[in-house]
């Protein structure tokens, strides 16, 4: 299988703070992969660098099989490789259909195309198929601001895939959801991006949820990758168990499989 | 939002019809102010684009004076035609908006309209200084002609007038359309967040940096139309910091929700000032004080915010009555 992305040697230094040692890494087509580990121990990080908003101290990025280093994250963006945010980055005075209308009309758009009318019948169909696919169609016309803290992030994924990403990278989609509400906003998200056929990445703090959705996990710590292994493997990981995990918990697969 | 030609459009269109029909009946002293009014909306539609985008110059005058002065330095090489003298002032504003962008379009908030006015008083000092740009006597614009057409002395007023009209209809359709763009969209997309607009693929600041050309491309006609008005450019009149000033203040009364407000705003402006001036001359810039408060405390949308306003009573009133529309 096609190697996605590709990541050789990648350093991070802030200062004398090390963000990101000796990562080696790479993303087959169409695998799933969670990103774990405490706060400060450097996925954002490494997201941030991936996609073109930091650079790195040292070390290669290829997407696709071409470098992505030194570009700026709408180029990265261009390319097929975006992401999504842990606090959602929308327009918040907006309704959800402008919001997602500016999306469409940036990414179908450019040169001289950018002073044509962006409101046009197709653009507002394509627009509505895809607020179904994330099930945020009945928040249409709701500004960003006044929407439920759930409906923002799918919002926020859904604007992140206007361009029909190959890779997405999303950066703690569960976080400051209900634990009621996470697994069926995960659904929502992984249904969607498996129509879309986009190799997704995603940083995730809740284990059952990595343990439910994801093929292999990259345990950081300190900057590094202490585990790079399919989930189940992961999960039982000494490392992984010792700094990111912790020894109390118990795997998912080894109880009977809980959400499996 | 569909249509190119909507509600803004006919009502834009129907405002240039009925002043064609008013150059008739309008006597010269009520014509001036409509020019002039004419020349600051277009300015004020520059800053409107700008205010969307979450940016406020202090400084447009710079951009203003350069047109204005464009013409004067083109009549001194014998360019003469109102076309020509439009294209030139507007090209040169927008040149030098297209320069200055590339420092602009990397500050915000404070810095952005401050650093406007840096540049405004640097154009101010050098027209103030050099004797062959007229020094502070300034330089007198002839009359010119329309498209080769040289109308009689009775006749040069309306036909200017109608050539100004023209013009900021021009520049208000123009303006209109392009707010309705995918570009003319960003205004908001960039106020809002930055970030997202990079991540959708889009440099913020290249659509900073073309709504900045358009601002500047927009006063400059501003200025070219102000010339011809007035006669006379002078760095006072002109460029000064209070003359950006007055372009703020009319963004502010007009609001910015509507391209065709700004118009009204600047002619309500020039009657405030006019008549404020006339019958309180000792307290006139009190009164405007005192107006640019009252509309700051109780229409902070400008103008405009008034029939926004009367739009919601009305549908509130609908609905109370149980008789709900069903919605633009």
């Amino acid at each position: 299988m096609a190697h996605v992305l590709e990541v050789y040697d990648l350093e991070k230094n802030f200062g004398g703070v090390v963000a990101a040692h000796n990562i080696n890494v790479t993303v087959d087509e169409g695998e799933t992969i969670g990103i774990i580990g405490a706060n400060g121990a450097g996925k954002t990080t490494f997201v941030n660098m991936v996609t073109g908003y930091l650079p790195p101290s040292g070390g290669r990025i290829e997407f696709l099989g071409k470098s992505v280093v030194g570009l700026h994250p709408r180029d990265v963006t261009k390319r097929g490789l975006c992401r999504s945010f842990q606090v959602p980055q929308v327009f918040l005075s907006e309704s959800i259909f402008d919001n997602m209308l500016v999306a469409y009309g940036i990414a179908e758009r450019s040169g001289l195309g950018l002073f044509t009318p962006i409101h046009t019948d197709e653009r507002a169909a394509r627009v509505d198929a895809h607020l179904k696919r994330y099930q945020i169609e009945d928040y249409r016309d709701v500004a960003a601001s006044a929407l439920p803290q759930g409906v923002r992030k799918l919002l926020d994924i859904a604007m992140a895939t206007v361009r029909n990403p190959k890779l997405i990278m999303l950066d703690e989609p569960t976080s400051g959801i209900s634990v009621e509400e996470k697994f069926g906003l995960m659904d929502i998200i992984m249904e969607a991006l498996r129509q879309e056929d986009t190799t997704v990445m995603f940083i995730e703090h809740d284990m059952e949820i990595v343990e439910r959705f994801v093929d292999r996990v990259w345990a950081f710590y300190q900057g590094e990758i202490i585990c790079d292994a399919p989930t189940a493997e992961a999960m039982v990981d000494e490392k992984v168990r010792e700094f990111v995990i912790g020894q109390e918990y118990h795997p998912a697969h080894l109880e009977g499989g809980a959400h499996a | 939002m569909t249509r190119l030609f909507d509600k803004t459009f006919w009502g834009l269109t129907i405002g240039l019809v009925a002043l064609f029909a008013l150059n008739f009946l309008l006597e010269e002293w009520m014509r001036s102010i409509g020019l002039q009014s004419l020349s600051r909306g277009c300015v004020a539609i520059g800053l409107l684009v700008l205010w969307r985008t979450g940016l406020v110059s202090f400084g447009h005058a710079l951009f203003f004076g350069f047109g204005a002065y464009t013409v004067a330095m083109l009549q001194i090489i014998g360019v003469n035609d109102i076309i020509l003298l439009l294209i030139g002032g507007c090209a040169t504003a927008g040149l030098l908006a297209l320069v200055l962008g590339f420092l602009l379009r990397q500050y915000r908030a404070i810095f952005f309209a401050l650093l406007n006015m840096a540049f405004s008083m640097i154009l101010y000092g050098v027209l103030a200084k050099v004797e062959a740009l007229g020094s502070t006597d300034g330089i007198g614009i002839n009359q010119v002609s329309f498209f080769g057409f040289v109308p009689s002395d009775d006749s040069y007023r309306p036909t200017l007038f109608i050539f100004a009209v023209i013009f900021a209809y021009i520049a208000a359709v123009g303006s209109h359309w392009y707010l309705k763009s995918t570009l003319g969209l960003m205004t908001m997309a960039v106020r809002e967040n930055e970030i997202r607009v990079e991540y959708l693929g889009y440099s913020a600041e290249k659509a900073i940096h073309i709504k900045y050309v358009l601002s500047g491309v927009l006063a400059g006609m501003g200025g070219v139309i102000m010339a011809l008005t007035i006669g006379h450019v002078d760095p006072d009149s002109m460029v000064y910091w209070t003359v950006s000033g007055d372009f703020v203040f009319i963004t502010i009364l007009a609001g910015t929700g509507n391209v065709g407000a700004t118009f009204i705003g600047a002619l309500v402006y020039e009657l405030l000032r006019t008549y404020a001036f006339e019958f309180a001359p000792e307290i006139w810039q009190l009164i405007l004080g005192g107006s640019l408060l009252l509309i700051i405390m109780f229409l902070p949308d400008g103008l405009w915010s008034i029939r926004s306003e009367w739009r919601n009573r009305r549908a509130l009133a609908a609905a109370k009555s149980g008789d709900a529309p069903a919605g633009e």
